[in-house]
């Protein structure tokens, strides 16, 4: 707390109020239970006695989203199954906070090119804080994804600045941005003004023979 | 009972039922028609020599080459075989049914061949015929609740189907 900071007895802690509750607030994240395939095993791994999340105070998983304010989405999201997400995100009270778990949920991973049913990438159905990769993560790495949701957290200005919490859903459209010159109403158009462009990039970075 | 006994149970009951048969293979078969499959199967679970109690597994198979310069090395024409698993707890013995169905019924794009359903003859069969129906596009005549068991129920399409074309996009959520 700066100047305020060492000026009274020992006993006497000086704190603003947002820290506070920022402090009460990483100190004690509750996970909501939710595993979808393989990679909750490692989120049960890193709740159990080894890695033990308890003691970054996220270790209460909760069985329903009303109680919970971390959602770790641990697994494979398939198209029946998002909608299914995007409810249980709405229902969990402000603020709340998304761990992308795994490389299905960061962008579908093995599933990216010849899954028909797995959504590619969790962040189309629900807005991510922190992405955490592997296949599966071990524990150490989505302890790590927690310490930054912390983080966040703690850098929380939600009482003095009126900052949104809610980001628009989802965060990215998933669909590429076009430049305004390759946009065209007619699509057969649009596709055709792409190849050319495509074709005039591939020759333009041809190797010239020397 | 050997493979080769089973057959020739089959073949002394059904004689011009069988279209082909294999001994050879790991999983010996016989191939027969879609109409003679009902009778096929219920001598096959209830005669005493056979007692084919289990059906472990119901199987859609799609052959088809889709790539062009492999068509006249693929062996086969386009076709579509529904393959049933049967497994006898009191002999001990295992036997494979294959029928051979167009892929599509009547050639027309999007009807999907018919295979009288054996539900009522094996329970387990429901399910399995569901999955099948669901990945593959097979409809079973007669089963009493024929709807997709794994994909959302307002999917388009069965995607074990060589020519199945990805979505684009699902409730607006894109698709690749």
């Amino acid at each position: 707390m700066g100047w305020l900071e060492g000026r009274f007895e020992e006993s006497v802690i000086t704190t603003s109020l947002e820290q506070a509750i920022n402090w009460a607030r990483e100190s004690s994240m509750w996970p909501m239970t939710f595993g979808l395939a393989c990679c909750a095993i490692e989120m049960m791994a890193t709740g159990a006695s080894r890695f033990d999340m308890d003691r970054f105070g996220a270790g209460a998983f909760r069985a329903t989203p009303r109680q919970a304010d971390l959602m770790i989405v641990a697994g494979t999201v398939n198209y029946k199954m998002a909608s299914r997400v995007r409810r249980l995100y709405n229902q969990m009270p402000d603020p709340k906070f998304v761990i992308a778990m795994g490389a299905c949920t960061c962008g579908g991973g093995p599933y990216y090119k010849y899954g028909y049913n797995v959504v590619k990438g969790v962040d189309l159905v629900v807005p991510v804080d922190v992405y955490v990769p592997g296949c599966p993560p071990r524990p150490e790495t989505l302890l790590e994804g927690l310490m930054r949701i912390q983080d966040k957290v703690h850098g929380m200005k939600y009482l003095t600045k009126n900052q949104p919490i809610n980001m628009p859903i989802p965060s990215r459209t998933g669909y590429v941005i076009l430049p305004p010159e390759l946009e065209d109403a007619d699509p057969h158009r649009a596709a055709e003004k792409q190849l050319a462009f495509q074709k005039d990039k591939k020759e333009k970075a041809a190797p010239t023979k020397a | 009972m050997t493979a080769t006994e089973i057959i020739a149970a089959i073949e002394t009951h059904f004689g011009p039922a069988i279209k082909s048969k294999n001994t050879e293979a790991i999983d010996p078969y016989v191939v027969i028609e879609p109409g003679d499959l009902l009778e096929v199967s219920r001598f096959l679970r209830d005669d005493p020599a056979l007692k084919f109690e289990i059906l472990s597994v119901i199987s859609g198979v799609d052959y088809l080459e889709l790539d062009p310069k492999k068509v006249a090395k693929a062996g086969f024409e386009p076709h579509f075989e529904v393959v049933y698993h049967l497994q006898s707890f009191t002999h001990r013995h295992r036997f494979v049914l294959k029928l051979i169905l167009p892929r599509w019924k009547g050639d027309k794009a999007g009807e999907l061949p018919e295979v009288p359903s054996v539900t009522g003859l094996w329970a387990s069969a429901e399910w399995h015929e569901r999955e099948v129906y669901d990945l593959s596009g097979v409809w079973f005549t007669g089963h009493p609740d024929l709807r997709r068991i794994l994909l959302a129920e307002d999917w388009i399409g069965h995607p074990l189907r060589k020519d199945y074309e990805f979505p684009l996009e699902y409730h607006g959520i894109r698709g690749r």
